[in-house]
């Protein structure tokens, strides 16, 4: 059997005296994709941002194709192949789509400080390249003709766009996507499905998906995992989710006799 | 109010760049022509020095005169030539157009020159002002590359400019003039303007080692860490500067050799531009608005946060050291008064004036605060107050500066300008 991709080992993490991630274990096989839901409040995003190491982890360990990643600063990681967007969609309000997706290829820059000060042959010739990968990813994600739009003029559903496409652009290997449907419309909905299902696809990539929205998760991932204050209460196949008690009660609160 | 003037601009809208620096070059010449016997028709005793504006301000009698005698020499000469000669320069521009950049660049640098070459030959009082101006436009810039591009802070930029201006004089000084510095001169003066960049950029380099001093500790964490230190280190060069015996503390240094001549500061301000506007084009520059608008977006798209921050301070930093080399051999007297919260004052007020992160921004800003504090000097103690009210008007009606966040596109600025229909 192969080893999982990426694998976390043991990883708790306390804010002050709350633990908000305590003993979590994950392992995604190369071509996943794995949901993780939970009730707000649950831990789901304080775990990407251990994964992609904008937190330290208290306890654990973790791996990336066998490599140990925890400890890194998040540049290293991401350069690493581990790519993300955020819930609350963090894009640079004074940059361009296009601007966006060439950042992605920042630290595969090879012209160094010399180029960028004065612009040497070399230089152009690297922007170019990174250039045209740009305008191809933008191509395929659907939103080229925003190429030289500010991102802040931008609809919704187009800037959630930019973010999986600068999340692309990295060249990841696994993507972590926060919430990639909120605050959209049904139709926008379908929409960033078949852009996650094609994604996966065409890239082979393992994504790692926090979602609230069942029909989503139900019918992108292989099997889900189920946090609940910090904890794995539950971890399967969509049916057997859907039919845990424990999730359930976590989600609907539980009973109690009155 | 737009309308009129959309109207009036109609006929010059295929102007290229070439068309205004040949409609300039032709006012200039004919101010050096006619332009005194037409001051003296006018009942002006001489040319006006900066567009009479201190004319009329000393005597508001004049103002029709300082008026007639700018539509007369300036705009109606500029503005015939340039219209008469737009398909000319559209056409001179186009064969350009096809040679590689760096040589059209060149040609259109060079009738700049040209223009304020002759603009300047008038008086030594406009050589002086426009040498100060290109200094400040050299300062405001890469000051805006790091609170404008970056988006940081920084209060440090009078520091810089000492360290850069003591940094040179103390060479160029020590080694050509027979000064009471070291002693003798220890080499011949006549390789003097060969090592004199070498002063600069060693000036530039201190003033990039003191900013490593801030930036260490200030981008280890985000927030107003980057304004306080920078503004203890402003204070701190300054005092170690008075305490200094070895560069006459508070008496100021002076009997720098006269080699910041217009032409020099004229191609360091046309380095600085070029260099930043390179960066902050490139990729690698780009990253300092990634952080700016998002720092932890930024670390996930590979940034590697605090070494573009630092490098990007420590670039400014050079720049304002050099600034301060060239600003202490145009002065040819420096002390460290001359370093202060007013220096910092007059700067930051360039840099917001202008525009953040924008090299147009930067020019207009450095030009225009520089000419208004010269033409209002003769209201005094008042010029500061009408100054920051200008500031404060900006600043309500447009935040973010004159020109900001507007990129500076060399091609596209030399590029001939075809037919209206074509173009759109």
């Amino acid at each position: 059997m192969t080893l999982p991709f990426l694998q976390v080992r043991n990883m708790s993490h306390d804010f002050g005296g709350l633990r908000a991630v305590s003993d979590y274990n994950l392992e995604i096989g190369s071509g996943q994709i794995r949901g993780l839901i939970g009730p707000n409040g649950a831990g789901k995003t304080t775990v990407f941002n251990l994964i992609t190491g904008i937190y330290k982890a208290s306890e654990g360990e973790i791996f990336l194709d066998g490599r140990k990643i925890d400890g890194l600063p998040p540049h290293r990681i991401a350069s690493l192949g581990v790519s993300r967007t955020f819930q609350n969609l963090l894009l640079w309000r004074h940059m361009t789509v296009l601007e966006h997706v060439k950042m992605g290829h920042y630290s595969k820059i090879r012209y160094g400080l010399i180029g960028a000060f004065f612009g040497t042959p070399g230089r152009h010739r690297e922007e170019a390249e990174i250039e045209e990968k740009a305008v191809r990813l933008l191509d395929r994600m659907g939103i080229r003709h925003l190429a030289d739009q500010v991102v802040l003029n931008l609809p919704y559903g187009a800037q959630r766009r930019v973010e999986m496409a600068r999340a692309l652009a990295t060249e990841p290997r696994v993507l972590l996507l926060d919430e990639p449907t909120a605050g959209m419309n049904p139709e926008e909905l379908v929409q960033i499905m078949e852009i996650i299902r094609r994604v996966h696809g065409e890239f082979g990539l393992s994504i790692l998906l926090i979602e609230h929205r069942m029909k989503v998760v139900m019918e992108l991932c292989e099997r889900i995992q189920t946090l609940d204050f910090g904890a794995v209460i539950a971890e399967g196949s969509p049916e057997e989710i859907q039919n845990n008690p424990r999730v359930i009660d976590a989600y609907l609160g539980q009973e109690r006799a009155v | 109010m737009g309308l009129l003037n959309r109207n009036i601009l109609v006929p010059f809208s295929r102007v290229p760049l070439l068309g205004w620096f040949f409609g300039a070059l032709v006012a200039v010449t004919l101010e050096r022509l006619a332009g005194t016997p037409l001051a003296q028709v006018l009942g002006l005793q001489k040319i006006p020095v900066l567009f009479g504006l201190s004319v009329m301000l000393k005597n508001p009698v004049l103002i029709p005169n300082v008026i007639l005698y700018t539509l007369l020499i300036y705009i109606v000469p500029m503005a015939v030539a340039t219209r008469l000669s737009i398909s000319l320069t559209n056409g001179i521009a186009a064969s350009l157009f096809r040679f590689p950049m760096a040589i059209t660049a060149a040609v259109h640098l060079a009738l700049l020159y040209a223009i304020l070459h002759l603009w300047a030959g008038i008086s030594d009082y406009r050589v002086l002002v426009l040498r100060l101006t290109l200094i400040a436009v050299m300062l405001t810039l890469s000051l805006n590359v790091i609170n404008g591009y970056m988006g940081e802070f920084s209060c440090s930029h009078p520091g810089f400019m000492a360290l850069g201006a003591y940094c040179a004089s103390v060479l160029t000084i020590g080694l050509f003039v027979d000064a009471q510095l070291v002693g003798v001169a220890s080499l011949p003066p006549a390789l003097g303007p060969f090592l004199f960049p070498v002063a600069l950029i060693l000036g530039g380099c201190v003033a990039s080692i003191g900013a490593l001093f801030v930036a260490i500790p200030s981008f280890r964490t985000r927030g107003d860490y980057l304004a306080i230190i920078s503004l203890a280190f402003m204070f701190i060069v300054k005092s170690l500067i008075e305490n200094l015996e070895f560069v006459r503390g508070p008496r100021g240094l002076s009997g720098q050799p006269d080699w910041a001549d217009l032409p020099t500061v004229f191609l360091w301000t046309v380095l600085c531009v070029w260099s930043i506007n390179n960066f902050t084009r490139s990729t690698i520059g780009k990253a300092l608005n990634a952080v700016r608008d998002n720092e932890m977006a930024a670390e996930a798209m590979t940034v590697d946060t605090r070494r573009t921050k630092i490098v990007a301070f420590l670039f400014g930093a050079f720049w304002a050291g050099v600034a301060g080399g060239l600003f202490a051999h145009v002065m040819r007297y420096v002390n460290p008064g001359n370093f202060g919260i007013q220096n910092l004052a007059e700067v930051l007020a360039m840099v917001y004036f202008g525009g953040l992160n924008s090299v147009y921004g930067s020019i207009v800003g450095a030009v225009s605060i520089s000419l208004l504090g010269e033409a209002l000097r003769p209201l005094e103690i008042f010029k500061w107050i009408i100054i920051p009210l200008l500031l404060i008007l900006v600043m309500i009606y447009r935040p973010t500066g004159l020109i900001a966040f507007r990129d500076l596109d060399v091609k596209n600025l030399l590029k001939p300008k075809q037919k209206p229909d074509t173009e759109a």
